[in-house]
């Protein structure tokens, strides 16, 4: 168990982090034409929905937005003790859609490997674009995200735990040492 | 949880709680079965035989969908075509193909306990796809899957299951199962193919078809096996169709919103009548559908569950 644990950010900085992510994608992609979010269970599709409601303060347009869960994709089968599997759920197609894809930490890039594969073989987006709350650094692969929460070098031994209440809403993240 | 079995011989070696996450790893799967492109890299780079010493149509096919779908390779041999005709032994043949570094054997077998036989002599997983009349897990897993499916749980429900209660593996699996997920199983059949004793497995035995389906919320029809014993046991197959047989006014006595299910193949008219067979409360072909994904979960989780024995 974590000896120490240290408050990186607290509910309110998790919202205004949030928000400028939220309008960085509408800048980026100049709207919401086409946009869809899609969050990585569990965790990544909590923060896509706070995410949806955002833009949808901002712009007045409701984007589709799907979960999708990574265990069919990822390399560990038979080393992880947990088999455990959750449902991919994307109601819509992904053909031609600019597909944000939403995490709540990017530490190995393993993860967005995963969910990459996973969303191909759904569909052809246009393009796919990676919305991060805290990247930790460590990447094992060459992958690094459009949108990001906030950067917080960590040493690999080190734990990040994004909490969220009862109604998925996030209430802060912190590290554990 | 942790899943922690690399065989899957019965259901008899699970507990609820196993069952119920089998179940919830097949709901997971089921997805895939609907996409235009139906495959995940899940197991790729894994080798699965199918080693198939019976008939089986609906069985081979569903692992064998099952593997492909998850990236494995997946090699077919069945009996008739296989070197057991030349007069191989079961353990040599396996000990053969063992040889081939196949990660999961899938197995039917005539005789009761062959999986288990395998099992403890091999170094791969095991998976019994039907062995005599021991067990028959995937076909069990996909009834209760089916079940939850219709009727949004199990636990509670009433459990018809009616027919050749001796010779079938489906039945103990079966009863195993529901037992365990909390349902309320009853059986019938004629005298002749309902061994004494029963009841010890955990259900109970109907005084008659009525008593049998009165307020059932399934109704699970058996197989008569014309092509094995069956024709013998019964004095004719218009007498059994009387009187065991399924039909549009008996199923009246089960719930207004009973589900009716058969493991297949079925003989129309016999065990069961055409009407019913197609008619508004079957969920034969959706048991069909969901042998696929329950069967997915279980290669899945017996490929996954190897290496953490080993660890």
């Amino acid at each position: 168990m974590a000896a120490e644990t240290t408050e990186i950010l607290d509910s309110t900085s998790v919202q205004r982090a949030l928000t400028r992510i939220a309008h960085e994608i509408l800048e980026h992609n100049k709207g919401t034409e086409n946009l869809v979010l899609v969050g990585i269970r569990t965790g990544g599709d909590y923060l896509a929905a706070q995410l949806q409601q955002k833009i949808a303060e901002i712009e007045g347009v409701k984007v589709p937005l799907g979960t999708i869960d990574i265990t069919m994709y990822r390399d560990d089968l038979g080393t992880r003790n947990d088999l455990a599997m959750g449902q991919t759920d994307i109601r819509f197609p992904l053909g031609d859609r600019r597909v944000v894809l939403v995490d709540d930490v990017l530490f190995t890039g393993r993860t967005i490997r995963a969910a990459m594969d996973a969303l191909i073989d759904l569909g052809r987006p246009r393009n796919i674009q990676l919305a991060i709350l805290i990247d930790r650094g460590h990447r094992e692969l060459p992958i690094r995200p459009d949108y990001i929460g906030r950067n917080l070098p960590t040493a690999r031994d080190e734990q990040i735990e994004v909490e969220f209440d009862l109604q998925h809403v996030p209430v802060g993240v912190s590290l554990l040492k | 949880m942790n899943f922690q079995h690399r065989h899957v011989l019965g259901i008899k070696q699970f507990n609820a709680e196993e069952l119920n996450f089998i179940l919830d790893t097949a709901e997971s799967f089921k997805e895939i079965n609907t996409r235009n492109i139906k495959k995940v890299p899940t197991l790729r780079g894994k080798t699965i035989i199918n080693l198939f010493f019976e008939a089986s149509t609906r069985t081979r096919t569903s692992f064998e969908i099952a593997g492909k779908r998850l990236s494995a390779d997946t090699v077919n041999i069945s009996g008739s075509s296989s070197s057991v005709v030349k007069g191989e032994t079961l353990e040599d043949t396996a000990r053969n193909i063992e040889s081939m570094n196949p990660d999961i054997i899938v197995m039917r077998h005539s005789a009761s306990g062959s999986c288990n036989y395998l099992a403890e002599r091999l170094k791969c997983s095991v998976v019994n796809a039907g062995d005599g009349t021991h067990e028959h897990p995937s076909q069990a897993l996909l009834d209760a899957f089916t079940i939850r499916q219709h009727k949004g749980k199990i636990a509670g429900l009433k459990v018809a299951i009616i027919g050749d209660i001796t010779h079938s593996r489906v039945v103990r699996s079966n009863i195993n199962c529901l037992n365990k997920l909390g349902a309320d199983v009853v059986i019938y059949g004629p005298k002749t193919m309902l061994s004494p004793g029963m009841e010890k497995l955990g259900c109970r035995v109907a005084a008659n078809l009525s008593d049998a389906l009165k307020d059932a919320d399934v109704v699970m029809m058996l197989r008569i096996q014309l092509e094995r014993q069956g024709k013998s046991l019964i004095p004719s197959l218009r007498e059994y169709s009387r009187y065991f047989g399924l039909n549009e006014t008996n199923l009246k006595l089960a719930k207004p919103d009973a589900i009716v299910m058969h493991p297949g193949p079925m003989n129309r008219g016999v065990e069961i009548s055409t009407a019913v067979a197609d008619g508004p409360q079957n969920v034969i072909l959706d048991q069909v559908e969901n042998g696929v994904a329950v069967r997915m979960a279980l290669l899945y989780l017996a490929a996954g569950g190897e290496k953490m024995i080993e660890d």
